[in-house]
């Protein structure tokens, strides 16, 4: 383990009756990074940040903070701080009783606790909201608060569960841009859970992508964009997610490629490797998404720039370039090595050697 | 009449008059006018058959004044309310406490406490009496087991009134504790993992947390359980019967006696309008106070 890695598992497990929860997980967190831990409901995400926090323990494995074996240690010792997804703030006390929650329970020193509540306040623009109770504020206010929370604790450490799924659209995205601002002018660890993959994605330096306990792929945004280790990463990641097609139908058979929605190109009906019938159109603005019917394919979709003349029931030759192409296993799912940009690697900045990984079967 | 808003207004007034009307009706027949009754009553004498009853104003309550007995009742109740409510409370709240952890056969423990709010006051106060009764009740048995005198806890001055105590806190700290328990299980678990990744501890939480929480609940078992130091005496007439010598009369008992064993409706019913006062100025002064320092 390097000294660099501020938050490191290896093998944990927490299963309950033999189901759920998380089974033999290992990962890496380096310090000042932005991990997230990506995956579908269920999944397994929130147990891993739980036990992570200390709010759950382990059936095996260890965790280790700041290269500290914490793997038996309460919450409150793990010197970390939790955004939670119902923001968890107390509804009897005011935003600023809220804030100092913790530093009082502390029983820090009122100088300091006075100027780091004046410098949270002022870094998430919460200046006089002090006196409110959480029940008179807006959903992004509460979340402020939290975060505030978390910022004046203290802790290099800030673990995120879902944060941002009870705001409203507009406001997801510039909290998001906020939240990532902190975390770097803090320089805080953070480890994030969300379902969704475009926070995932836009926000963190290592995604790490779980399916059913197990962590699927972990590695930079680009990486599991780029070279996805498997095909349910390939589909997970990417929005629209990326055309799965029988290879027999590309004169590539055993195989299954996945391409990419803006790498597939529109041909003349008869011309190009595939043609299908356009079951819907979805303008944009900037681009118009053409969802495609094929029997060998599926989540076809073609991504065109601006507006264009296609109307559902047409139907479409489509151009799946080789070089665009991501070949995987039909059987297992795992990228095969091939045409793909470095042949289905898995190299990101946080991506270890003896990471956990399934070879799950074909979806 | 034709006036369109004009209708409308009607209308509305007889829609609120409606949904009014069952509550009202109900609270007139059975509250409001059996009060104003009693107040009428209380300001009439007592009528025999040689002597109709006349107005005399307020005599009856100067006559209660004056009346030693009904100083010693109040006393009594006053003391048994300001034993029997905390304690019960204090009580209700440990066990709820307790009885919400996560533990094993925590059901069984829920119920056991629950177990003496669904015994009939009478049922209790015999199943005490036979705790207390001196020579072969249980106390004494282990009273006289360990070496010490037996004690006839009923039937003696200096006991009996905290004998009676005893049977209304084991009464009630049960039926008091549903509520915390319910009160408890609305608190989000998020709170309680906040504050633990905060720092806080099980008792700080607890502090901070879980009792601010709960003001609201414990107003209103306050005010519940005011109203039952007054209202709850049915253990009265099988354990003590206000004796030894009126030590552990209560105020409701008192009024008892005097309406249906001495016949003297008047004076009961003065005895009511001044508990009646003295509640209804409490419950004003418990929500008054609460109103202002309990967070909904």
């Amino acid at each position: 383990m390097s000294v660099a890695d501020y938050v490191s598992l290896s093998g944990v497990t927490r299963r309950w009756d033999g189901r759920g929860g998380v089974e033999d997980v290992s990962l890496r967190v380096p310090a000042g990074t932005f991990t997230s831990i990506l995956g579908p409901s269920g999944c397994g995400k929130s147990t891993l940040l739980r036990l992570i926090s200390g709010l759950e323990r382990p059936q095996a494995g260890t965790v280790r903070i700041a290269g500290r074996d914490v793997t038996h240690e309460p919450a409150s010792a793990r010197g970390l701080a939790m955004v939670f997804q119902s923001y968890a703030l107390f509804p009897h006390l005011s935003v600023r009783e809220n804030i100092l929650f913790g530093l009082r329970v502390r029983r820090s020193a009122a100088a300091e606790r006075e100027a780091r509540y004046a410098e949270a306040v002022a870094m998430l623009g919460l200046e006089g909201l002090g006196g409110r109770r959480p029940a008179a504020l807006s959903g992004g206010q509460r979340q402020r608060v939290a975060l505030a929370r978390a910022v004046v604790s203290g802790h290099r450490l800030c673990l995120m569960d879902e944060p941002l799924s009870n705001l409203d659209a507009k406001l997801r995205q510039s909290v998001r841009r906020d939240i990532r601002a902190l975390q770097r002018r803090l320089g805080l660890t953070v480890i994030y859970v969300t379902h969704d993959q475009t926070e995932a994605m836009s926000l963190s330096d290592q995604v790490v992508l779980m399916r059913a306990g197990r962590v699927e792929q972990a590695g930079s945004p680009v990486a599991l964009y780029e070279r996805p280790a498997t095909a349910f990463a390939a589909e997970f990641v990417g929005d629209p997610p990326m055309a799965m097609i029988d290879g027999a139908a590309l004169g590539e058979p055993g195989v299954t490629v996945g391409v990419r929605p803006e790498h597939l190109a529109a041909a003349p009906a008869g011309a190009g490797d595939l043609a299908g019938r356009i079951v819907g159109v979805e303008y944009l603005g900037s681009r118009t998404l053409l969802a495609i019917g094929h029997p060998a394919a599926r989540g076809l979709v073609v991504s065109l720039p601006g507006r264009v003349a296609h109307a559902p029931g047409e139907t479409l030759g489509l151009v799946a370039p080789p070089e665009h192409r991501l070949r995987f296993d039909a059987r297992s799912g795992r990228a095969l090595g091939g045409a793909g940009p470095d042949g289905g690697g898995r190299t990101g900045p946080g991506s270890a050697p003896d990471l956990a990984r399934r070879p799950g079967p074909s979806p | 009449m034709s006036d369109p808003a004009e209708m409308m207004r009607r209308r509305r007034a007889v829609h609120g008059w409606l949904l009014l009307s069952p509550a009202l009706i109900l609270l007139a027949t059975f509250a409001f006018a059996p009060s104003a009754m009693t107040v009428w009553t209380s300001l009439f004498s007592r009528g025999t058959r040689r002597r109709p009853s006349e107005f005399v104003g307020l005599e009856t309550y100067q006559r209660l004044f004056d009346d030693p007995a009904f100083w010693t009742v109040a006393w009594n109740n006053l003391l048994y309310a300001a034993v029997t409510i905390p304690v019960s409370m204090a009580l209700a709240l440990t066990m709820a406490l307790w009885a919400n952890a996560r533990m094993p056969a925590r059901g069984f423990l829920r119920t056991a406490y629950f177990t003496p709010t669904m015994l009939p006051m009478i049922a209790a106060a015999n199943l005490w009496l036979f705790f207390y009764t001196p020579g072969f009740g249980v106390l004494d048995q282990l009273v006289t087991g360990l070496g010490f005198a037996s004690v006839n806890w009923l039937g003696q001055p200096e006991t009996a009134l905290w004998a009676i105590c005893a049977v209304t806190i084991w009464k009630e700290a049960g039926f008091f504790m549903i509520f915390y328990l319910a009160a408890l299980q609305t608190i989000p678990p998020d709170l309680e993992e906040a504050a633990s990744i905060e720092g806080a501890s099980r008792l700080a939480y607890t502090r901070r947390v879980v009792l601010p929480l709960l003001a609201p609940t414990t107003l209103f078992i306050a005010v519940n359980a005011t109203i039952n130091s007054v209202k709850l005496i049915d253990h009265l007439f099988i354990l003590t019967k206000g004796g030894p010598s009126d030590a552990s009369k209560l105020m409701l008992y008192y009024i008892w006696e005097n309406a249906f064993a001495f016949f003297d409706a008047p004076a009961a019913a003065a005895a009511t309008v001044l508990v009646l006062a003295a509640l209804g100025g409490l419950a004003a002064f418990q929500f008054r106070v609460a109103d202002r320092r309990i967070h909904y």
